[in-house]
């Protein structure tokens, strides 16, 4: 078993497929009147959180705490980085108290590869920058798998703003992995072509979603990141959502098997309508849900072992 | 604990129809101890647990036509030594529909050892439900128990070196049904 978690591309098929599989028993384990397994007793995962977060960080001390183990969660305001404290000093101070494994939120692509090197324990990428948020990919190939029973030959199109998103990264990154056809679609300001050439020669391009759609099994719209916006990309919300917002009459164009996916958080009515949100056919709310168990799998797999 | 090397020694302690024997009679002390196999679960744990718990069930049904709910409990996540060994994949853990509460529970493996496994499978229990009882049927006990942990229905008992290995086959998973002792043979 891998030792980090800092990028999907760390993952080969098999040990992908291991995490999916291990999930999937952990999903099956989280029914039951007594949540708790006691596999992780007296490890200690530290969350470092430099960037605001919900869901990730929850699910994150969800997963670690059902699993026995002390959770110690560290959020950047309030904190001595706000007194200037350095990356690396953060670390040596969590080495000193023995952290296990740290699962790291930071603004700086890369931050949770430099992590790795101070650390002894083991590091997860919980997003760092525009860069990679690998347990987003492996929680969207989980409920992928387990809405549509596969992955290998499934046509994915990812939507939006592939440019400054690390969930579209992981995920192509992954998706390809384990056999999955993937199209990114966006304006072309935010779907750069070396880009996604870069992230995988297999991985096809596309300016025009409406032609996309119908040859889609599954549909992942992406939040326009207006903080990480500092140049216009597109010339207004209302055209960037009549162009590759989807809505209902899109929804119509899709094949009836195929799903629709975002990450969250999402802006309603910008990217993706209210209706099609809360439509039968949106995973959004599955997806939180299958967060905890991945990371389970991965905080087990990763920690669990010699 | 060493394992005994891949190409020491081996002794065919149980073959085929034996097996099918010492199953037959493991379901009739089932049966006899429980009277009659009322109020009973069978819970296998991973692997050849499994199996046999269903084989146990089935030789039930044909010997009184109770039917025995059968289940999987798999222990990983309460081994003691998790931390000793690289990480290893999970099992199945699948109760059946009625649960186990107020239930009696016959825990089902292949080879009582050190009694670690049975230690373990008492704790994942407790964290499911609260059965009336609990108990432990095996095919092989094979003795060096480090608990103070005994079963209730016993397949065979073959003392052994602790040099030496247990190995069970079952037809579901390996394609035969044999037991064998491996290595500490001249």
């Amino acid at each position: 078993m891998i030792k980090h978690l800092r990028s999907a591309a760390d993952l080969d098929a098999a040990t992908a497929t291991l995490i999916l599989d291990t999930a999937g028993e952990m999903a099956s384990l989280s029914g039951r009147e007594v949540k708790k397994l006691p596999a992780l007793r007296g490890r200690t995962v530290v969350n470092l959180f430099y960037e605001d977060s919900t869901r990730t960080r929850i699910s994150f001390e969800a997963a670690a705490k059902r699993l026995s183990a002390d959770v110690i969660n560290f959020s950047a305001k309030g904190s001595s980085v706000s007194k200037g404290e350095s990356l690396k000093d953060t670390a040596l101070t969590l080495q000193a108290m023995g952290a296990d494994a740290v699962v790291i939120r930071h603004g700086a692509s890369g931050a949770p590869h430099r992590l790795a090197e101070w650390v002894d324990g083991s590091v997860v990428n919980a997003g760092d920058g525009t860069h990679e948020h690998p347990t987003q990919a492996l929680l969207d190939a989980y409920t992928m798998r387990s809405r549509l029973g596969r992955l290998d030959g499934l046509r994915v199109a990812i939507v939006g703003d592939v440019l400054h998103s690390r969930v579209a990264r992981s995920n192509v990154l992954l998706l390809t992995t384990l056999g999955a056809q993937v199209t990114v679609v966006g304006p072309p300001t935010l779907v750069p072509l070396d880009l996604a050439a870069a992230l995988s020669e297999k991985t096809q391009i596309s300016y025009d979603l409406d032609a996309v759609l119908p040859d889609s099994d599954v549909v992942m719209m992406l939040r326009v990141q207006t903080e990480r916006m500092q140049d216009s990309y597109f010339p207004s919300a209302r055209e960037y959502s009549r162009r590759y917002g989807l809505d209902m009459r899109r929804l119509q164009k899709m094949p009836d098997h195929a799903i629709v996916m975002h990450p969250g958080p999402m802006n309603r009515g910008m990217e993706i309508a209210p209706e099609v949100a809360d439509s039968p056919r949106s995973t959004i709310v599955e997806q939180v849900a299958n967060g905890v168990s991945v990371r389970m799998a991965v905080l087990y797999l990763l920690l669990g072992g010699k | 604990m060493a394992q005994p090397r891949a190409d020491a020694p081996s002794k065919i302690i149980l073959e085929g129809s034996d097996l099918h024997r010492v199953v037959d009679r493991i379901a009739h002390q089932i049966l006899e101890k429980t009277s009659g196999a009322t109020g009973t679960v069978l819970l296998g744990i991973p692997t050849r647990g499994v199996p046999l718990a269903h084989r146990l069930a089935a030789r039930i049904h044909a010997f009184e036509g109770v039917e025995v709910p059968v289940g999987s409990l798999d222990i990983t996540l309460y081994r003691d030594d998790l931390r000793l060994k690289a990480t290893r994949a999970l099992g199945k853990t699948e109760l059946p529909s009625g649960g186990i509460d107020g239930l009696r529970v016959i825990l089902v493996d292949d080879v009582l050892f050190s009694g670690r496994s049975v230690r373990a499978a008492l704790d994942a229990l407790q964290d499911l439900g609260r059965p009336s009882s609990v108990q432990l049927a095996v095919l092989v006990d094979r003795g060096h128990r480090q608990l103070p942990i005994r079963a209730d229905y016993v397949g065979k008992n073959i003392p052994t070196a602790l040099s030496e290995s247990v190995k069970v086959a079952l037809t579901e998973i390996d394609g035969a049904d044999e037991v064998r002792l491996i290595g500490g043979l001249k």
